[in-house]
């Protein structure tokens, strides 16, 4: 049926659509992951359990904590909660995405959830803005490209990570911000966006300065959220979809 | 198996409730609250400036005009062009800057 033809020919260009905007997260992220596999070598891990650790939690800055944490010989369940209070955000990102893709198959849904990291959330949440369907298809072409570049960099890092150059002069580690926040400037024209900026940075500041990481993430999170729930509904632009 | 191994697979699993967890705990409700909903509108804005700011703060000279040039390119062009418009500025900077 030309019907069929149609949606298979769409759900094509759906993932390559998706693929295509992974292409800077890839990019971003390879640093990350060839670093990643050579300190976990550096800490005691083998080839195998890095690559293991980046197949199955898949986020970078939790798992250089882990990391880390296991290279100081701290006990092994306190690195388990770190790498939890460093994740601690996703939860955010779950309760928000779970509402473009609830209709989803729920074997969809729990893959979909494993592959949540910060840029699939933003980009997914860019195009639920849009107005264009967050469809199975398309955000697994954003995902999957990140989750297998990830796995097999960690990897090599690994196994060569000796072999990484001056990566301060490559200005390696600071490619994630600029990355972020190109992401948060995307959010730009929904309700609330400066205050909830300026409240996350404040307190993150702030957090970051007493606290300390990694807790900084969730408390800033935490207060811009709060600012947007706490102002009155006219400002947030939610009553006037109803 | 070695206690690596289990440190692992705790962590993936701690890591999978993350991504989980919220979407089982609103999915619970029938009805949103206007300022719940609110709240998640600005998760994207709030979390990821939490990603910046902080080191941001802590950065240099030539971090600033890394992220300023970025923040100017993403207001009319992409996040590619934004993200190599940055880059660019940053390792050339970090050559004059150090």
């Amino acid at each position: 049926m030309a019907v069929e033809a149609i949606s298979e020919k769409s759900a094509k260009s759906d993932f390559w659509d998706g693929v295509r905007l992974s292409m800077p997260v890839v990019v971003a992220a390879a640093p990350f992951g060839l670093l990643f596999g050579a300190i976990a070598v550096d800490n005691g891990f083998s080839v195998l359990e890095a690559s293991l650790m980046s197949a199955l939690i898949f986020g970078g800055a939790s798992q250089m904590v882990g990391i880390e944490l296991f290279g100081q010989h701290v006990a092994p369940w306190l690195i388990v909660l770190s790498i939890f209070a460093v994740n601690f955000r996703h939860v955010l990102y779950s309760a928000s995405i779970g509402r473009r893709i609830a209709h989803w198959p729920v074997i969809q849904q729990a893959l979909g959830y494993f592959v949540l990291t910060d840029p699939q959330f933003a980009v997914a949440e860019a195009r639920a803005e849009s107005g264009r369907p967050v469809g199975f298809v398309w955000y697994m072409g954003l995902g999957l490209p990140v989750y297998v570049f990830w796995v097999v960099e960690s990897g090599l890092g690994a196994v060569f990570g000796k072999l990484i150059p001056d990566t301060h002069a490559l200005g390696i580690d600071f490619l994630l911000p600029i990355y972020f926040l190109g992401l948060v400037m995307g959010f730009r024209k929904r309700p609330l966006w400066l205050p909830v900026v300026i409240a996350s940075a404040a307190a993150s500041i702030i957090a970051y300065k007493t606290v300390g990481s990694p807790w900084h993430v969730s408390i800033g999170a935490i207060a811009g959220v709060l600012l947007a729930v706490i102002l009155p509904p006219h400002h947030s632009g939610v009553e006037a979809k109803r | 198996m070695s206690a690596t191994f289990w440190i692992i697979i705790a962590g993936a699993i701690a890591t999978y409730l993350t991504r989980v967890g919220g979407h089982l705990v609103i999915s619970r409700f029938d009805h949103i609250h206007p300022r719940v909903e609110a709240g998640l509108n600005a998760v994207p804005a709030a979390v990821l400036t939490t990603l910046v700011a902080p080191a941001a703060l802590s950065a240099g000279p030539a971090e600033w005009a890394a992220l300023t040039v970025a923040a100017a390119v993403s207001l009319r062009g992409g996040l590619m062009a934004m993200f190599l418009a940055g880059a660019a500025v940053l390792i050339l900077a970090r050559q004059f800057a150090g």
